[in-house]
């Protein structure tokens, strides 16, 4: 041993195991469980569905960076995470090439533009999806439970005020898009998450429990109302998406409770029968002025 | 018992199973001491010696007609060969007396410091002469001179003088084992500290880990009516001297204030240690106790060094370094600085030489951040590292400000808990560095 090979860097000396790719590849794991509620749901063409949507986000990203001349990042998981989440918020009997499109617009339309990851101000797959919606209007609403076409819980309930059984929501067993269907399978995950530390509770929590309280407070069934559509995917997979969301503990609340809030105004008098797209994306847009007012009182500071 | 504890932190592998258990023992003597003559937060000092003088041990080398300083000690007997430019452990070129010692046998020491048994005798102003004179500092690592923290102003008053016990830096254990092998010398310096601030209360902190410790401390104020020994979580920086008052009063320290301002002053255990010895055997500060440990030494240990011992000395002592060690700490692996080399003469401030192997030395590649928020949620001064070191990277001073950052304590939680592997620890200091350099300007 000579002094002289000594390592000089500067302190901590020691780090966490934690680590971007670690982070990512969780929240894949954290999935499996409504992948595969979908997959039982909605037999194997799910498969199908979420291999297109990861492959148009996968394959798109490799592109981009490689074009650029970029250090490419597919394996830190990210872009798998981003297609999987879209292709779950996708309605079973979409065609396989708008899914792959879908793809290929979350990466480089909410993500690479912006300078990669870290650097989207939205949650790259619901750009993604908000596309969708966009171009394939007929396609994003056609849903069918083996075989049959059906109206999603919330379509029934605001075109027809038809309730669905609340176990039946919660396990899954109904109309609607891949993954957001099992409240069950979803929880499942997310507690894998928290327990992992690589999940906030704050957002899902707060904007959970308005929409709960809103929709009670306006006469609507409240448990109906938070296991039905994407509220479960969205709040506890979207909204919590790290670089999208806040980073002080007050804005993780308002983020979630104004989450909330659009999604009972969306669902209740808006055009939609489901606004939690558009409550999650908006809510991203105001987390820079979040941030801004909600900066933590620090130790010994009178404020 | 129920442990007390701040908000936020980190909880890093503790790792201090390879020393926990090994008794205090005196290092060899050295042949040759390196003494910086600044070894403390405050004023430079005079030389009192010359190349080619006799020195005793314990002789007064440096002083100061100024406040806020400590003097410096010899810590063996013998000749100043030279005095030359030295790094020390912070990374500073200072001044250094090079001492030669002389045979053991000729050794003894000489103090000016009187003798005292208790303290009855002793006025608050005695006190922290003596403390001065000793040139005591803050053995945990801060190296302020303790005297300056006894010094009260007339319009304040202190409740309680805290001892420091917490040790919440993975691998050391030399508080722990001060505290298991001399409880009596601690709680004798905590009742000189409660007299010279006038305090009535006296409370001593110590992490849930070191079980040893705490009956150790118990039983050695059982019979006090005033002092209590206080059991905290093991939680990183639990020893911050802010944390700690945090987790046992509840009470906060206002921003660029003191602990003086919310009626505290705290001291670390093993400076309550060394101020007994002051007091009772008449002995400056010319040792302290060092855990030398990590996987990268051949025998990890505690000893007690002479102040300017080599580190190469002392790491010969602990059996020498492996074969693939890679980094060599001064302090712990949280807020202990990297060496570069091993001629680096153990300061006052000095409490470990951690040694690690090259398996455990990352080459860190950042990745860009991704928001994950760590860094705020787990940081004991609750500040926004992540917005701080945009705002340091762009030299954004008014902000900078705003978001506190000079009430950062670099403990290195935020750098530890990042994914990304980014070194906020060290933007977080060059936003200082920033802020600092603006005040000076204003001044």
């Amino acid at each position: 041993m000579n002094s002289a090979e000594l390592v000089v860097t500067s302190s901590p000396h020691v780090r966490s195991e934690d680590s971007v790719p670690k982070i990512m590849w969780s929240v894949v794991i954290a999935l499996l469980p409504a992948f595969f509620a979908s997959v039982y749901f909605f037999s194997a063409r799910a498969i199908s569905i979420v291999l297109a949507g990861i492959a148009g986000a996968v394959i798109s990203e490799y592109i981009f960076q490689k074009v650029r001349g970029k250090k490419i990042t597919i394996t830190d998981g990210s872009a798998v995470v981003t297609g999987l989440l879209l292709a779950l918020t996708l309605p079973p009997t979409i065609p396989l090439w708008a899914t792959f499109l879908g793809g290929v617009v979350a990466i480089v339309i909410g993500k690479q533009v912006f300078g990669g990851i870290g650097h989207n101000p939205f949650n790259p797959a619901l750009i993604g999806r908000a596309f969708m919606v966009a171009a394939y209007p007929v396609l994003m609403t056609d849903w069918a439970v083996d075989g049959v076409s059906t109206a999603t819980p919330l379509a029934l309930m605001k075109s027809d005020g038809i309730a669905t059984d609340t176990w039946r929501l919660f396990v899954g067993q109904i109309g609607g898009s891949l993954g957001e269907t099992s409240a069950l399978a979803l929880l499942l995950g997310f507690s894998f998450l928290l327990y992992k530390g690589y999940v906030n509770w704050r957002i899902p929590l707060s904007m959970i429990s308005t929409v709960f309280l809103m929709t009670f407070i306006f006469g609507q069934n409240p448990v109906f109302h938070i296991f039905a559509g994407g509220l479960m995917i969205g709040a506890l997979y979207m909204a919590t998406d790290m670089v999208s969301s806040p980073t002080t503990k007050l804005g993780r609340y308002i983020f979630g409770i104004g989450a909330g809030v659009i999604v009972v105004v969306i669902r209740l008098w808006g055009g939609y029968s489901e606004g939690v797209l558009f409550a999650i994306l908006l809510m991203n847009a105001a987390v820079p002025l979040i941030n801004r007012y909600t900066r933590p009182r620090s130790l010994g500071e009178v404020k | 018992m129920k442990a007390l504890t701040f908000k936020q932190g980190i909880h890093p592998s503790y790792n201090k199973e390879l020393t926990k258990d090994k008794p205090l023992k005196n290092a060899k003597r050295p042949e040759e001491v390196l003494i910086p003559i600044k070894q403390h937060i405050g004023a430079p000092l005079d030389l009192l010696v010359k190349k080619g003088d006799q020195v005793d041990l314990g002789q007064k080398i440096a002083d100061s007609e100024s406040f806020v300083c400590a003097p410096i000690h010899a810590s063996v007997s013998g000749k100043v060969k030279e005095i030359r430019k030295v790094t020390d452990p912070g990374g500073n070129t200072v001044d250094a007396v090079v001492i030669e010692a002389s045979a053991e046998e000729d050794e003894k020491l000489v103090s000016n410091l009187e003798k005292h048994q208790n303290l009855d005798n002793l006025s608050p102003d005695d006190i922290r002469k003596i403390v001065r004179e000793a040139g005591i500092v803050g053995l945990g690592g801060a190296m302020f001179p303790s005297h300056v923290k006894l010094a009260v102003p007339e319009d304040k008053n202190v409740e309680y003088v805290i001892l420091n016990g917490a040790e919440c830096e993975p691998y050391l254990t030399v508080d722990h084992r001060v505290m298991v092998e001399r409880p009596n010398a601690i709680v004798f310096g905590l009742k000189a500290l409660m007299k010279a601030v006038n305090a009535e209360k006296g409370l001593i902190g110590i992490e849930d880990n070191k079980m040893e410790a705490v009956e150790s401390m118990q039983d050695a104020v059982a019979d006090e009516t005033n002092i209590e020994v206080k059991l905290v979580e093991t939680k990183y920086p639990q020893g911050g001297e802010k944390m700690l008052i945090e987790a046992l009063l509840e009470r906060e320290v206002p921003v660029g204030g003191l602990p003086l301002d919310i009626e505290v002053v705290v001291n670390n255990t093993s400076t309550a240690a060394a101020v007994a010895d002051a007091i009772r055997e008449g002995k400056p500060l010319i040792e302290r106790s060092i855990s030398i440990t990590g996987r990268g030494i051949e025998s990890p240990c505690n000893l007690i060094f002479r102040i300017g011992t080599k580190l190469a000395d002392l790491v010969e002592q602990a059996g020498g370094l492996k074969e693939n060690a890679a980094k060599v700490i001064a302090g712990g692996p949280m807020m202990g600085a990297a060496q570069k080399n091993l001629d680096v003469p153990a300061v006052k401030g000095t409490s470990g030489l951690l040694v690690m192997l090259a398996d455990e030395v990352e080459d860190f590649d950042p990745d860009p951040c991704i928001n994950c928020a760590k860094c705020v949620d787990h940081c004991p001064m609750y500040l926004m590292p992540t917005t701080l070191i945009k705002y340091a990277k762009n030299n954004m001073v008014e902000k900078l400000e705003e978001y506190q950052i000079l009430n950062c304590i670099e403990c290195g939680s935020c750098s530890y808990v990042c994914p990304s592997k980014i070194p906020l620890v060290h933007y977080l200091r060059l936003g200082k560095s920033q802020a600092m350099a603006k005040r000076r300007e204003e001044k």
